[in-house]
């Protein structure tokens, strides 16, 4: 064993034991909530979107209810398909949004909710009531909700974009960003085409397909993460995208707007859960009801710039966000709006055309 | 090939084998065991796996869109390979032959961006490659450029970034090829009257073939398993085979699919190895 103490090998050593921490030290964020536990005051697990944590309202529901709660975040609706369904997670309250919630349900993972533990589910919006997938108000509750849009510079793109077809005018070749979704993107597809942006037949995906193809050159890029980022530094001028990033963009660009198109596009909202699995039903329901509760709410839609499903939030809101359509749409735009649903074994069709489209 | 069962063999070394052995079951075969069932089985209504076997899955493989998006993912790997082996090998020798003090200081310089997160570096990435960041920023102070290049969202970004990425990964197994050289074999070939040049030829780069062979394999089996770079540096335009398949795990919900594609690459890989060993071992490997 003399050569471990020849220096160079220590060396070595020592930088396999910085990549492999360093590998390690990435891993090691996602830890799951089974882990150990004194279980003293009770524990409540929270799994919900990165940007929707917020430590102080989690600190202020510890203090007043003197319990602790455990965040823990994924960044799309499969990731948290995927990690519900392989069964005792621990977590207790989730958020999918609508159609992930419908699919849940369906499953089994979501546990019925007792609404008289959750009197703020009085408070809704009254166009977030009974809606498709959860047609009895059974297993999810609305939380935040918005609008799929284009949200563009006005500087350069003076006239209002009323229809779809402004993602596909050539004078803007190149400062395009489309989400980097398969559904969203054949959803405005389908839209501009005059079809449902649920259509499951073949041939309307299509359709769909040869325009996106047809628009793809004018693309700069897909993504769902960076174009409000991509709007502010002027890379693009036109962004295919949620709301609430592009509200979020105008705080920082006034000449940055958003507008709906006359086809209508994606309604949605992300929608509190309990989950079939969870230990603690009742504190869950308790913590459902808090995060709708008035001044919670109202607070989490100026930090995000979503709007609320609690009605009562829309009023209290500065006229500046109230009167945003990128946060809250007008009325009239509402019935032009579709709720997205499971396409079924229709995906396939999506996804064959999605992974055409990204071979062009 | 190693007599395991011969009496000549210290004990430990046999614990040691059957150690690995154990290990390299619970934790490659029998995970692989898995995603071979998988990419056997059907795809649930809602997701998930469904055990009702079939072949659907392996014949969804024959598209050509298939071989269209193996073909790029290979040809950028391969660039990476090729790009950080001619960056590397400089780099490596180097720090080889750096006096122990410096070698020191440049093995850690070398594996600094190891302590950030691989997607953080990537998102720099962005910041510099933008229609207002730094590279731009700079050609159009010095002239070089008049308006702004459109670099971020590129085949180049995507290139780029993986070449940033997997080069330590090349430099690595260099150095430690490259300190096996003595010394003493450079000083004879000069003594033989070679010029610089002729003595890399024809002794160095012969005799770092396996920190080649060993830093090829760790560059190009990752970069051609990519998804984060062709997704952020790309902005998702091009389809690569490492995209294709979160997108079938994490998007579509088709597991066997994914499944399916994941073997297929494996297979690439392996085929892929197989013929490097041989031409670069000759007869002395399996």
């Amino acid at each position: 064993m003399t050569h471990l103490h020849n220096p160079r090998i220590k060396v070595f050593f020592f930088l396999l034991w910085c990549v492999f921490g360093s590998l390690l030290g990435s891993c090691s964020n996602s830890s799951s909530p089974s882990e150990s536990e004194e279980a003293v005051p009770p524990t409540l697990y929270y799994y919900t979107w990165s940007d929707y944590v917020d430590s102080e309202i989690m600190a202020a529901f510890e203090a007043s209810y003197g319990v602790r709660v455990v965040v823990d975040t994924f960044s799309s609706n499969e990731e948290l398909l995927a990690k519900v369904q392989t069964g005792m997670t621990g977590y207790d309250v989730a958020v999918p949004s609508d159609f992930m919630a419908g699919i849940m349900g369906r499953l089994g993972l979501l546990a019925e909710l007792d609404l008289s533990r959750i009197p703020h589910s009085q408070d809704l919006e009254p166009h977030l009531t009974h809606l498709p997938f959860d047609p009895t108000q059974k297993f999810a509750i609305p939380y935040l909700w918005g609008t799929v849009g284009i949200g563009y510079n006005a500087e350069i793109v003076t006239e209002v974009p009323t229809s779809w077809d402004v993602l596909w005018d050539p004078q803007y070749s190149g400062r395009i960003s489309m989400l980097n979704d398969q559904r969203e993107v054949f959803g405005l597809a389908l839209r501009a085409l005059g079809h449902s942006l649920n259509s499951r037949d073949p041939r309307i995906i299509q359709e769909a397909k040869k325009r996106l193809i047809q628009q793809k050159p004018l693309v700069k890029a897909y993504t769902s993460e960076l174009y409000d980022h991509l709007l502010l530094s002027g890379d693009v001028v036109l962004a295919h995208g949620w709301g609430g990033p592009v509200a979020r963009a105008m705080q920082e660009d006034s000449s940055i707007r958003y507008a709906i198109p006359q086809e209508g596009g994606t309604i949605w909202t992300d929608c509190l859960a309990v989950l079939a699995s969870s230990q603690n039903k009742t504190l869950a329901m308790e913590f459902i009801n808090y995060l709708l509760s008035d001044q919670v709410a109202l607070q989490t839609s100026t930090r995000l710039l979503f709007a609320s499903a609690n009605r009562h939030v829309r009023h209290q809101l500065p006229a500046k966000i109230r009167d945003n359509i990128a946060v809250y749409p007008p009325d009239e735009v509402l019935s032009r709006m579709e709720w997205m649903e499971d396409v079924h074994e229709a995906i396939r069709d999506y996804d064959r055309a999605w992974t055409e489209l990204k071979v062009h | 090939m190693i007599h395991l069962f011969s009496h000549s063999l210290p004990l430990s070394v046999k614990y040691l084998f059957w150690g690995a052995s154990f290990f390299l079951l619970l934790f490659f075969f029998l995970p692989l065991l898995v995603v071979l069932g998988v990419s056997l089985a059907s795809r649930g209504l809602y997701g998930g796996v469904e055990w009702i076997a079939t072949l659907d899955n392996y014949r969804r493989l024959a598209d050509p869109l298939m071989g269209i998006i193996f073909f790029r993912s290979l040809i950028f790997a391969s660039l990476a390979t090729i790009v950080c082996a001619v960056i590397g090998f400089p780099l490596a020798y180097m720090v080889a032959r750096a006096s122990p003090r410096w070698q020191l200081l440049l093995l850690t310089l070398v594996m600094i961006p190891f302590w950030t997160n691989f997607l953080v570096r990537t998102y720099a990435w962005i910041l510099l490659l933008r229609a207002d960041g730094l590279v731009n920023a700079f050609l159009i102070w010095f002239g070089i450029q008049s308006e702004p290049l459109s670099l971020l969202f590129t085949d180049f970004a995507v290139a780029l970034g993986l070449i940033y990425g997997y080069l330590p990964f090349m430099v690595l197994p260099l150095i430690v090829a490259i300190e096996r050289i003595s010394p003493h074999l450079e000083e004879a070939a000069y003594d033989l009257y070679a010029s610089v040049g002729a003595m890399f030829r024809h002794v160095v780069l012969p005799l770092s073939k396996p920190g080649f062979v060993a830093g090829g394999v760790l560059v190009f089996i990752p970069s051609l398993g990519a998804f984060i770079t062709p997704y952020l540096l790309g902005g998702g335009q091009k389809m690569m085979i490492g995209t294709l398949i979160q997108q079938e795990f994490l998007v579509s919900r088709d597991w066997p699919f994914g499944s399916a594609l994941s073997f297929a690459l494996m297979g690439t890989a392996l085929i892929l190895w197989f013929l490097v060993s041989r031409t670069s071992f000759g007869k002395s490997l399996p």
